[in-house]
């Protein structure tokens, strides 16, 4: 039992082209224009998978992008896809799917005990049980929970396709090709309007090939396929397949996924797997259609049971006959149509039901004609077959109580048809609009107020029918070309004949009393949610809707409830006696269809993700194989490793080489700003806490930033190179800060100052040449330079020329060696660093990375990045002195808040290791002996490194009370990794203190 | 979103960073009153609806402009402006087409600060 393949029939599939694919590893044939889902039930495949929270069988609900219950993993390995929509799956030659959440097989699952206690397993039973009161139960049992309940497991291994992201402009965007969307499209076009119709399915004319209706004599299907053909001819119009539009954005920016090569099994060369679009539409017209929705019974979940436009879509486009012996469940008329189309195409419709006790009396002689069974007043009530729908219980209903009124019948079936009316599909529309009104005639919610240049059109704005869509799409692509700027041209109707009745009134029918008990009554397929779930909520007091979402997951899963919501809120309204406009409805969110991280991501992944600043220098280092470090954008060499050598070896060993003879660091990533200006002085004076004014020609200084909130911002040395030029070097984080902030003292805040900033970070190769043997290096290396002390004093910056080569040397020290930088143009860096090198060759010159770098900062108590960590003032850092009291500059408003004067703030300290243990950054400063007996934080350890000088393991720390506490012993403890590590505190200078070192 | 620079034209708002109320002002140099710096430190009003705002085109010309901006729409209410010292420098070609209601009445409105009542 279960479905079949008509022997004739299917406008959508090639007969001639059979398709061979796998499911859960059997090997099956279909027909080229299948889905996965018609291409299974044609092979009597009723069971698709297993559900997500009590492992029901399940089936296929739906023929679109609303199905909640056929969920697939598509393809295997690196390229395997879960929770993958067999209904959207177009079938390929060589096609892989497998069913999902089911262990060890589909046909037997071991978890499908789970519904045995489905009463137990109601909505908020995981938490109450496992939460409450203690959460110890949760941590146990989390993991096997999260087991065994889901979807769908992705891959492990990265995915091998390509995704590309693309911009498109158009002055229409019509989303949808239904009638409405085909006319609106035409409409729009005709008018000389540049527009774009995107289709989330394969073929064009969304439900036109349903329809029984003759277009201009021809049938539907044919006439949306000549007018598919019609507009592809036009220039100005640009039709994109497969393409789900998801989101709609600010300024009438809309996102779409074309899935591009999801229909091959691997993407042809120079061909992406799926393009992500982003959409800058003048208009829009939304003609996403509408939803068909499912009623409420127990075991509506049994598979066979799926939606009546469904069942007709299979026979009609796939030649597929979902049963052998059909029943339709109505509250509707379009229903009887679906009746009458399958019959007349020798299918076996075993009965209508039909919840309304006077359906239109053609629609009752059309039934008796071909002597199908009708069954009007009444419900089916229960669905019954586990794997496979075998029968269906239907009973007499009153729709006044609300109740079954009789005894109930059996009637052997293997597909029933259910309508419960239609939804239209506002996801769209929602996420731009104002709230959805509800209209009683289709009991249904319908777009609001539109808050941006859309307009919703045909079925997705309530109006069902053929002609009334035709009508509809018209005049909204030609009001939208309107509104576009193009002028309006009338544009001839296709007549329509034949066909069906237009009155898509519904009796409302959310939920059927079950005939005893209370019984299997899903509201949420793909999440399991039962209608006592929703009762549940009620009675739990989470009554509005979104806390009904919340507690019961309902439409919180990956189809996001299209088939649920409405149903979902029927029964609460119902519940609590309110109406449904009254509960309220959820407003959607993007995306409409769940979107592939790939296609997001597009080409940013991998060395794409960001870019890559390189130094001048960088191929030298890499030559040398220097381990590189990412610091922020920047690549920079955090060790030299000689072989056999650690990174703690060699940074002890390059530490020691730049403070016995001479080392060189390439310092090209610092942050540099050339200030100009006739008020360059005044404006330095006023951003820096440290006076700016008296620098003279050829000095350097050392400056602090802070902010307006007294805090530090940054620092770096500040050169001045002539009167009103001066060159600004800051941290190599906070380089595109500082200058944004510069920019923004002078645009907003300052304008009056005749100043420009500008930023020449790479335009400057720099580096350091630091050590005993640093001068004698140099003046090996210059060609005209007076190095002496009396010639370029601690501080000072001379131009000159090395190698011939201009450059700027400034005799600068982080390292508390005599130091020099030296600067010249990016592009001769390497020449000048190669001629420094060889010059120093007879010192013993080394090059030397951030480790040693940061080594021999940390022995000097210079203050860096982990120390300028957002909290911490002048004075905190023990560089009060430096925040002027007799000019006013950024921050120096704010240095006297009670705040900043607190005594008990953390300050600057170093640190000694008493046990030789080294020290984790980021450990707290504890008085306890013991971990358990830590005691309150007093502070954390901000830098620490093995000191070569002292032979010792140190740190920078920040701690209550600072150098009060100096010669106390405290712990460094980080219980994470079980440290716990006795630290004297010490002032933070470890070496050579009164700075002898750098003057010589 | 799309911003229109004076100076490069219209362009997406990923190349501008949001720069805080445009009618905030730093207090003069000589102010003492240590509540108006409060005020100007700290204090920001969180506003529902139109507000002028200072935006840094910070991927492009880097200028600073001011303009207004409905904050529960984003829509851009007023032609966006440059601040600083090139602001009485010619602006450009007004936009083609910006996606936004700029009209002459909206324009008006960017001379009256409604940020701070």
């Amino acid at each position: 039992m279960g479905g079949y393949r008509l022997s004739s029939g299917g406008s959508q599939i090639d007969r001639s082209r059979r398709v061979r694919f796998s499911f859960d590893g059997r090997d099956l044939g279909g027909f080229a224009g299948d889905t996965l889902a018609s291409a299974l039930l044609a092979n009597e495949q009723t069971l698709f998978g297993r559900s997500f929270k009590y492992h029901r069988p399940r089936g296929v609900l739906s023929a679109g992008a609303e199905e909640p219950s056929a969920l697939v993993t598509m393809r295997s390995g690196a390229r395997v896809e879960p929770n993958t929509k067999a209904t959207m799956v177009e079938l390929y030659d060589g096609l892989e799917a497998s069913s999902q959440n089911r262990w060890p097989s589909l046909r037997f699952d071991v978890l499908s005990v789970n519904s045995l206690f489905s009463n137990f397993l109601s909505a908020g039973f995981y938490y109450k049980t496992f939460m409450g009161p203690t959460r110890k139960a949760w941590m146990v049992y989390e993991h096997f929970i999260r087991r065994a309940a889901g979807l769908g497991a992705g891959g492990f291994q990265a995915d091998p396709d390509r995704y590309e992201g693309l911009h498109a402009h158009c002055d229409v965007l019509v989303v949808g090709s239904g009638p409405t969307g085909l006319m609106a499209a035409r409409a729009a076009a005709v008018s000389g309007a540049r527009v774009i119709l995107a289709e989330e399915m394969a073929q064009f004319g969304g439900m036109l090939p349903n329809e029984s209706e003759t277009l201009d004599g021809v049938s539907a299907g044919d006439w949306a396929k000549a007018t598919v053909a019609e507009l592809s001819a036009l220039d100005n119009v640009t039709l994109m397949p497969r393409t789900s539009v998801y989101g709609y954005f600010d300024d009438n920016v809309l996102a779409a996924v074309e899935r591009v090569a999801d229909h091959m099994p691997v993407p042809p060369e120079n061909t992406p797997r799926q393009r992500h679009w982003t959409i800058r539409a003048k208009q829009v017209v939304i003609a996403s259609g509408a939803i068909e929705r499912p009623i409420v019974f127990d075991g509506n979940d049994t598979p066979g049971v799926m939606l009546s436009d469904a069942v007709r879509s299979y026979a009609l486009r796939f030649g597929v006959a979902a049963g052998r012996k059909i029943v339709v469940c109505t509250n509707n008329d379009r229903a009887y149509h679906t009746a009458l189309q399958l019959a007349d195409r020798g299918m076996t419709i075993r009965a209508v039901v039909d919840a309304r006790s006077t359906p239109p009396q053609a629609l009752v002689e059309a039934l008796a004609a071909r002597g199908i069974e009708h069954f009007p007043g009444h419900v089916v009530a229960k669905a019954e077959g586990g794997k496979a729908l075998e029968g269906v219980h239907i009973a007499p209903y009153d729709p006044h109580t609300k109740r079954l009124k009789g005894a109930s019948r059996w009637i052997t079936t293997d597909a029933l048809a259910v309508s419960g009316g239609w939804s239209p599909a506002i996801h769209l529309a929602s996420h731009a609009s104002g709230r959805p009104n509800f209209r009683d005639d289709i009991q249904a919610f319908v777009p609001g107020e539109a808050e941006q240049a859309w307009r919703a059109a045909g079925a997705c704005n309530g109006d069902f029918g053929l002609a009334a869509c035709l009508a509809a799409g018209a005049e909204a692509g030609a009001a939208a070309a309107g509104d576009a700027g193009f002028g309006a041209t009338a544009l001839p109707q296709p007549s329509v004949e034949g066909g069906e009745a237009e009155d898509f009134a519904v009796l409302p029918l959310w939920e059927v009393p079950a005939i005893k008990g209370r019984g299997k009554k899903f509201v949420d397929l793909q999440h399991d949610v039962t209608a006592e779930d929703v009762r549940l909520a009620q009675r739990e007091g989470f009554q509005s809707v979104e806390h009904l979402k919340r507690y019961t997951t309902l439409g919180m899963a990956a189809d996001q409830g299209k088939t649920s919501n409405i149903n979902g809120l029927a029964i609460m309204a119902e519940t609590r006696g309110a109406s449904i406009p009254e509960v309220g409805t959820t407003r959607f969110r993007p995306p409409y269809n769940p979107v592939s991280l790939g296609a997001i991501a597009g080409r940013e992944i991998g060395a794409h993700f960001r870019p890559v600043r390189l130094t001048p220098m960088h191929d030298w280092h890499v030559a040398q194989g220097a381990d590189m470090l990412a610091a922020g954008a920047w690549l920079r060499p955090r060790v030299y490793r000689q072989p056999g050598e650690s990174v703690t070896d060699a940074y002890i060993r390059e530490t020691r080489a730049v403070r016995d003879s001479v080392g060189i660091v390439d310092v090209s990533t610092l942050g540099k700003i050339d200030v100009q200006g006739p008020d360059a002085a005044e404006f330095l004076n006023r951003v820096y806490s440290n006076g700016f004014a008296k620098l003279p020609v050829g000095k350097a200084r050392y400056g602090l930033m802070l902010r307006e909130d007294g805090i530090v911002y940054d620092d770096g040395t500040t050169w001045r190179l002539s009167e009103t030029q001066y060159l600004m070097t800051t941290t190599t984080a906070n380089a595109a800060g500082v200058l944004t902030h510069l920019e923004h003292l002078l645009s907003i805040v300052w304008p009056e100052l005749r100043v420009q900033v500008s930023s020449v970070t790479e335009q400057w190769a720099g580096m350091a040449v630091s050590g005993p043997n640093a001068r004698r290096t140099l003046e090996a290396a210059v060609d005209d330079m007076d190095l002496s002390n009396e010639a370029l004093p601690f501080m000072g910056v001379r131009p000159g020329h090395l190698g011939g080569i201009p450059v700027l040397i400034a005799r600068l020290s982080f390292s508390g060696e005599l130091a020099y930088e030296v600067y010249t143009e990016a592009n001769y860096g390497l020449p000048v660093w190669e001629k420094v090198l060889e010059a120093g060759k007879s010192f013993g010159i080394i090059a030397y990375g951030t480790e040693a770098l940061g080594a021999l900062r940390i022995e000097k108590g210079h203050v860096a990045g982990p120390e300028l960590d957002g909290r911490t003032t002048a004075a905190d850092l023990g560089l009060g002195g430096m925040a002027s009291r007799k000019k006013h500059y950024i921050g120096c408003m704010m240095l006297d808040r009670e705040g900043l004067t607190d005594p008990s703030r953390l300050k600057l300290v170093g640190l000694v290791s008493l046990s030789g243990e080294s020290i984790r950054p980021g450990s707290q400063l504890v008085e306890g002996a013991t971990m358990a007996t830590s005691g309150p934080s007093l502070g954390h350890v901000s830098s620490t490194t093995y000191s070569p000088a002292l032979e010792k393991q140190v740190a920078l720390g920040l701690v209550e009370g600072g150098l009060e506490r100096t010669g106390h012993r405290l712990y460094a403890t980080y219980p994470l990794k079980g440290h716990h590590v006795p630290v004297e505190v010490v002032e933070p200078v470890f070496f050579d203190k009164d700075g002898s070192r750098m003057h010589v | 979103m799309r911003i229109y620079c004076p100076i490069c034209g219209e362009r997406d708002s990923g190349e501008f960073t949001y720069g805080g109320d445009a009618t905030v002002h730093r207090p003069a140099m000589d102010e003492t009153d240590a509540e108006a710096w409060c005020q100007y430190v700290y204090n920001r009003e969180n506003r529902r609806g139109p507000m002028l705002e200072y935006w840094h085109h910070t991927q492009g010309c880097r200028a600073w402009l001011v303009l207004e901006r409905d904050t529960v729409t984003h829509k851009i209410l007023s032609q966006p402006r440059l601040v600083g010292p090139w602001a009485d420098e010619p602006k450009g070609n007004p936009p083609i087409d910006s996606g936004s209601d700029t009209g002459s009445a909206e324009r008006e409105r960017v001379s009256e600060p409604v940020g701070a009542e």
